[in-house]
């Protein structure tokens, strides 16, 4: 081992599998001891949201886009046989079977593991989100920001 | 063999195995033995090529009724 790696993955999709891929990744970059930075951009800023409803001074659109986006990892639907919220329960039901970690878990994990969770700056103002709504250890960030990890960067994934 | 630490992953799936290995063989010395007992059939893969590339060496393996045990010395 010498000079540290790094991955950076790039999380666009508001989907609960992808972003599962994304964590699973993350974590295990991270067990590889890469410097690891997970940005977040458009739906998969959802994955940063806390999970309750969160008092934000918001106009008219802003707070419609908060409710039509999933308040966090767990309420994600699944890119594929999500059949209306059907989907995501039936494999919730057998991850617990097969003991695997959850999102919001992998999250956790990843924030224990110091993987840094990034925030684009530019679509949190887009949709409308507040910092009070996303999660507290997290920064914000723009493309060069992602550019100058990625450009010395082992790894760079786009989900 | 001379095992320094034991951890029982069994049950646990990816990516558990591979992160809890890492956080206990941080702890380890170089040259200590570090044993990993799971039942993840990816592990196998998943720690030879770990091991590999951070250096340490994975010493044995076995498969005993879906369990695996590995040994790693910590390089």
């Amino acid at each position: 081992m010498t000079e540290s790696k790094s991955t950076n993955i790039i999380l666009f999709s508001g989907d609960y599998d992808k972003a599962m891929a994304a964590y699973i990744i993350a974590n295990g970059a991270a067990a590889y001891d890469h410097k690891v930075t997970v940005f977040h951009t458009f739906w998969g800023l959802n994955a940063l949201r806390k999970d309750g409803k969160v008092e934000a001074q918001k106009g008219m659109l802003e707070k419609m886009f908060g409710k039509m986006m999933p308040r966090g990892a767990d309420k994600m639907g699944l890119s594929n046989m999500n059949m209306a919220g059907l989907g995501p329960k039936m494999i919730k039901k057998v991850m617990k079977k097969h003991n695997t970690s959850t999102v919001p878990e992998l999250i956790e994990m990843a924030q224990m593991q110091d993987v840094n969770l990034v925030a684009c700056q530019m679509t949190v103002d887009l949709l409308g989100f507040k910092k009070e709504e996303l999660l507290d250890d997290i920064t914000y960030a723009g493309v060069a920001a992602y550019l100058g990890e990625a450009e010395d960067g082992n790894v760079s994934l786009f989900i | 063999m001379n095992v320094t630490k034991s951890i029982d992953v069994k049950g646990l799936a990816c990516p558990m195995p591979i992160v809890q290995t890492k956080k206990a063989i941080k702890e380890l010395q170089t040259q200590d033995v570090l044993e990993v007992v799971t039942t993840d059939a990816g592990a196998k893969a998943d720690l030879t090529a770990w091991a590999k590339s951070q250096g340490h060496a994975l010493l044995d393996e076995k498969e005993e009724n879906d369990v695996f045990t590995f040994w790693i010395q910590k390089g």
